[in-house]
């Protein structure tokens, strides 16, 4: 069956380049048809690679599959080549399995559009390059997932290139920021590759972590990890980088479910757990990434609490998550990451599936403060919007509330500090959860129009939503408390992690259950009943109302302090240093020479045949003088 | 291996040339542009077999011919190719059927001594690259600035003989002190030939290798361009013909580079070392530098010139690394630069023939009315932009490891322009094809999309980026071995790196 392990990239691959090719021939069906099945053959390759890892025993479960000799100088060697390992193969699984279902969904929700051939030859792209990410066996080859994962991205939110609105301005220049941002982050990636290769000769990730715990000092394994943080933060939007996430979302909705919440935006966290043996030497920059985690999860949560545009508080709630994640890997706690990067991308893209179906019956919309009373209309889209919503505030039993306990646990024990934020965040998450919920479906239609058009959106996206709903439901079952299967499953690549002390899984667990209720509770009370008594308890966090909605101001500060003083600068550069200065100069040189001599001025007349004549006289004196002189 | 043709590069060298006689004695200019185009075909087949002769581990020069040329003065008619130029002769036997094919597609005056003129400047181009003699070289080097200057000063736009002189003046000017450093070398060692040279460095003092050093380095630092010495560049580029532009990117920038790599380093080893650090730290400005200025240019041509600017500067990063990452990468980026910018000026062109302007602010929306284009545009945006997976990406890694070996500082520095090379070429794209059409001449029922012969022109550029992209050895297999020979031929530069 490892043999067999290149067709999850041939697949994808074929799909893109043959509905590139021969699309325009082919209806909307056919090319849908295509880039939806070659999805689900490669999630059927990664189901039968789940077992053959099975199969093996767990020290073995890590197989290389060489595909050929890529980069070769002396002693710089790099292949092309896939690690199958649990780590890969479960996020290999994630990735066609929810990308499936969000291909047959957009074959629906796209069918209007004009250009579907070039979309899902995008997203079959995105898939190709996401594979390539997980399953590359060095940092060079997933560098090139990580890239190409960038520019998929770049291509799909800014998919409407010549739109624009009010919200997003132009969608191009969302796309722009989205790879430009993440380049920033690459720089950090290239770097530490550039560090890793000079100190310990090798790129590929088992001889590094073979390497690491003899050749590494503290200190570069802290620079190292310092840059790959910096990585990190681009592709999994933490501080400071999660600027362009937002924005993302001025892409079509099945986008922003695949890639910026499901899938590519956890890629940061994969990284990290990848490479955990590094993290692990270098405390410093573990403990740097759980504070940015912590810090992220509770600012985002912060801003999500006042959008008002429904995609806009699910992206601030996947920035949230993500710090969530990136508060777990920093702690140590790699398993209960990727249990939570499992679930979330079942719930997260699930609740964007369910946003663009609320879109879909409602011609567009977004504005939760005109909907209303919607659960009678599409009854389908608000039970599993429901389910989603339930699993992102951690409600017990739900999915996201035993990942999100699990990283709540292992940030207990290495610092209070850190859990204390994480819990407080948890309770504005279950908060805005809720209010997510009770705003758009509960309570008097607000706007009547709107009301009376929206209808319930076919099965071919219902269906997928129906399915992520279920896996929202039971997907806590991968990893349940004391059990521990999916950490245990993950070992060979993450390693071993002691139990957590039984009464911090205690205490975590009541108080998470608590928190998420209280959460429901308060939201509840104040946007279902109204309660004078919620207003006042939910009153504190008007003072982040006016800050949050301008998301802190984050986004000026950088064009202020960063983007104008670089451009301002190139446009000195370019008219004064360039032209004034330095080609001044240039042209100043003839000048002299022309005050100088009457001779000299009539080189300046711009009769090159006479330099060239010169050339001629001049090499042939030269010689002359030289047979002479002989 | 030995040659399959006798006098094979010879041939090489000389086909265009005879192709350039039978252009100027046929009459008309179908024929003319018939001719031309076959000629450039022909040289490119030919020079295939170098590439299906070669012997992959072999360091040194093959193909060679030497014949005395002038015994006096040891002059000698010496030519050769190793891993470093093998390449560059097949960039620009690559890149000319392209150019003459676009040419005649789009050139309307007098095409006749136009075409004449290109091929000349092949012959001349491609004697550069494989010519072993000082003096030999120094002719072909000397001989591609006269068809330039024509074509610039002559078939180019605005203003044309103001660019086109400040062309051939300042590289002659470099040019002309290099002469006087190739005859005191000679004079120093009794040698012209670079087969010999790196042997007899020992005969020529500290103080004479630096001021030997300095000449030959100004020349090619003209050239590249290195900073400060580029601003002909964009006056060049700006007012050159299409096919003008894609060779003097394409190819006649690699003259320096390749000149620097060539002679400049093995002749005088040690002043090359001690004054490596100059290079870098220019090479890192010329990287940031041109980067912000192409940021900021309102002329999608100049843009592109600028981005040269900053390409070259890894090149000369990777050279003077000094290390088989750093100087095969550099090899390599050499061929990668020349196909992106090649391409990237080439899709200039054909927008040029199609709007008659370059100025960004004409454009937008493009993606609506000209699809095919801007897909192409985007991969070849990639390219140049060094996205993993594609050729630029290949060239910019290695040479940035052979500079982080060397001197991490200086590597840490460069990577900043991958960022800056994203901004400027999505800048472009964002203008030229995204965005509402706001221009009604942008609209899809004024503006074609290519054509298919318009697509074969840009097809064997895209493939190629992904070839060496995705199988860089095919490449690097046949440029190791010479670029490990010339470090070896150089322990006092190692040893001093070292140190």
């Amino acid at each position: 069956m490892f043999d067999l392990a290149w067709l999850l990239f041939a697949f994808p691959a074929a799909g893109a380049l043959i509905n590139l090719l021969i699309g325009h021939r082919l209806n909307k069906t056919l090319i849908g048809a295509i880039a939806a099945g070659v999805v689900i053959a490669a999630f059927l390759v990664a189901v039968g690679l789940l077992f053959s890892l099975f199969g093996l025993d767990p020290d073995a479960r890590s197989v290389t599959v060489h595909l050929w000799d890529w980069i070769t100088i002396e002693k710089f060697q790099v292949s092309s080549a896939m690690l199958i390992d649990p780590l890969s193969i479960t996020l290999t699984l994630v990735v066609t399995g929810v990308g499936a279902l969000i291909h047959i969904y957009s074959i629906s929700y796209m069918e209007h559009e004009e250009r579907f051939q070039r979309f899902f030859i995008y997203l079959n792209f995105f898939i190709l390059a996401m594979l390539i990410l997980v399953l590359s066996d060095s940092f060079l080859g997933m560098f090139v997932g990580w890239e190409g994962v960038g520019l998929a991205s770049f291509l799909l939110i800014g998919f409407w290139f010549d739109q624009r609105d009010d919200s997003y301005g132009y969608y191009a220049d969302a796309g722009k920021k989205a790879f430009l941002v993440n380049r920033v982050g690459d720089f950090g990636m290239i770097v530490a590759m550039l560090a890793l290769w000079s100190i310990l000769g090798t790129l590929t990730f088992k001889d590094v972590a073979a390497g690491a715990e003899h050749g590494l000092t503290l200190g570069a394994a802290n620079f190292i990890c310092f840059m790959l943080l910096l990585g990190a933060s681009g592709k999994s939007a933490q501080i400071p980088l999660y600027v362009w996430l937002p924005d993302a979302m001025a892409g079509p909705t099945p986008v922003s479910a695949l890639i910026h919440a499901a899938t590519m935006v956890t890629a940061g966290i994969y990284m990290i757990a990848r490479t955990h043996v590094l993290w692990e030497i270098a405390s410093s920059a573990s403990a740097t990434a759980a504070w940015i985690g912590a810090l992220t999860a509770l600012f985002a949560a912060s801003i999500a609490l006042v959008q008002t545009d429904l995609k806009k508080i699910l992206a601030y709630s996947t920035v949230s998550q993500l710090g969530y994640m990136m508060l777990g890997v920093g702690v140590g706690a790699y398993g209960a990451s990727i249990f939570h990067l499992v679930t979330h991308a079942f719930f997260k893209a699930l609740l964007f599936l369910a946003a663009g179906s609320v879109m879909h019956g409602l011609h567009g919309e977004l504005d939760i403060r005109k909907m209303g009373g919607l659960k009678d209309k599409m009854p389908s889209t608000f039970r599993t919007f429901v389910i989603g919503s339930a699993a992102l505030a951690g409600i017990p039993l739900m999915s996201g509330f035993f990942s999100k306990d699990a990283i709540l646990t292992g940030a207990l024990e290495a610092n209070p500090a850190l859990y204390v934020i994480g819990l407080f965040t948890a309770l504005l998450t279950a908060f805005y959860s809720f209010r997510a919920v009770f705003i758009p479906f509960f309570g008097k239609p607000r706007d009547k129009h709107l009301y009376d058009h929206a209808h319930e959106s076919p099965a071919l996206m219902t269906a997928p939503l129906w399915i992520l709903a279920a896996l929202a439901l039971v997907g806590g079952l991968l990893n349940l408390p004391f059990v521990a299967s999916l950490e245990h499953w993950l070992e060979p690549a993450l390693g071993h992690h002691e139990e957590p002390f039984l009464t911090y899984e205690l205490l975590a667990l009541t108080l998470s259950a608590i928190i998420a209720v209280v959460g429901y509770l308060l939201a509840y009370e104040r946007y279902l009943k109204n309660s004078p008594r919620a207003r006042q308890l939910t009153e504190p966090f008007k003072v982040f109302q006016s800050v949050a909605e301008h998301k802190w101001y984050v986004d000026e500060f950088y064009n202020k302090f960063i983007v104008n003083p670089i451009r301002r600068s190139a446009e000195v550069l370019a008219s004064f240093i360039d032209r004034a200065v330095i080609d001044g100069f240039v042209n100043w040189v003839p000048h002299i020479s022309q005050t100088l001599g009457g001779s000299v001025q009539r080189l300046q007349n711009g009769a090159v045949p006479t330099y060239a004549l010169s050339i001629l006289v001049g090499v042939t004196v030269i010689v002359a003088y030289f047979v002479f002189a002989a | 291996m030995a040659s399959p043709i006798p006098y094979l590069l010879s041939l090489i060298t000389f086909l265009p040339l005879i192709g350039a006689l039978i252009v100027m004695a046929l009459a008309g200019d179908g024929p003319k542009k018939r001719a031309a185009f076959i000629t450039t075909l022909v040289t490119f087949v030919v020079s295939l077999l170098l590439w299906f002769n070669w012997d992959n581990g072999q360091a040194n020069m093959q193909f060679v011919e030497d014949l005395r040329w002038l015994p006096e003065f040891n002059l000698r008619y010496h030519l050769g190719v190793d891993g470093i130029s093998l390449f560059l002769v097949l960039l620009t036997t690559f890149l000319m059927p392209i150019t003459i094919y676009f040419s005649n597609k789009y050139v309307t005056d007098s095409i006749g001594p136009y075409l004449a003129l290109m091929l000349v400047l092949e012959s001349a181009m491609i004697g550069a690259f494989i010519a072993l003699d000082l003096v030999l070289f120094f002719v072909f080097f000397e001989f591609t600035l006269l068809p330039m200057y024509f074509l610039i000063g002559r078939w180019g736009s605005g203003n044309r003989v103001y660019a086109a002189t400040k062309f051939f003046l300042y590289t002659f000017a470099g040019s002309a002190v290099m002469l006087v450093a190739i005859l005191a070398v000679y004079f120093a060692t009794g040698s012209f030939d670079i087969t010999e040279l790196p042997a007899l460095a020992a005969k020529m003092s500290p103080t004479f290798q630096t001021w030997g050093f300095i000449a030959f380095a100004l020349a090619f630092a003209i050239k590249i361009p290195l900073f400060p010495f580029h601003t002909w560049l964009p006056d060049a580029h700006v007012q050159a013909p299409t096919a003008g532009s894609i060779i003097l990117a394409g190819v006649l920038l690699k003259l320096g580079t390749y000149g620097y790599l060539r002679f400049a380093l093995p002749i005088f080893p040690e002043a090359a070392a001690h004054y490596g650090p100059v290079i870098a730290i220019l090479a890192i400005i010329g990287i940031i530098y041109g980067a912000l200025v192409a940021l900021v240019q309102k002329d999608v041509k100049s843009l592109v010139a600028y981005s040269s600017v900053a390409h070259l500067g890894y090149v000369m990063l990777g050279v003077v690394a000094m290390n088989p990452q750093g100087i095969s990468g550099a090899v390599l980026q050499m061929v990668n630069h020349g196909i992106s910018t090649g391409a990237l000026f080439l899709m200039v062109g054909l927008l040029y023939e199609r709007r008659h302007t370059r100025l960004l602010a004409e454009f937008g929306g493009l993606w609506k009315s000209v699809p095919i284009f801007c897909g192409f545009f985007l991969v070849v945006a990639m390219s140049s932009a060094g996205l993993p997976g594609l050729n630029g990406f290949v060239g910019e890694f290695t040479i940035l490891l052979g500079m982080y070996k060397h001197e991490p500082v200086f590597a840490i520095l460069a990577a900043i322009g991958v960022i800056l090379a994203a901004w400027y070429l999505l800048t472009a794209f964002r203008k030229i094809a995204q965005g509402p059409i706001t221009n009604p001449a942008n609209e899809a029922n004024r503006l074609s999309d290519l054509k298919f012969d318009e697509i074969a022109m840009l097809l064997p550029l895209v493939l190629l980026f992904f070839i060496i992209g995705l199988f860089p050895n095919l490449f690097l297999d046949k440029i190791n071995p010479s670029v490990q020979a010339l470090i070896n031929q150089q322990p006092a530069i190692v040893m001093k790196v070292g140190r």
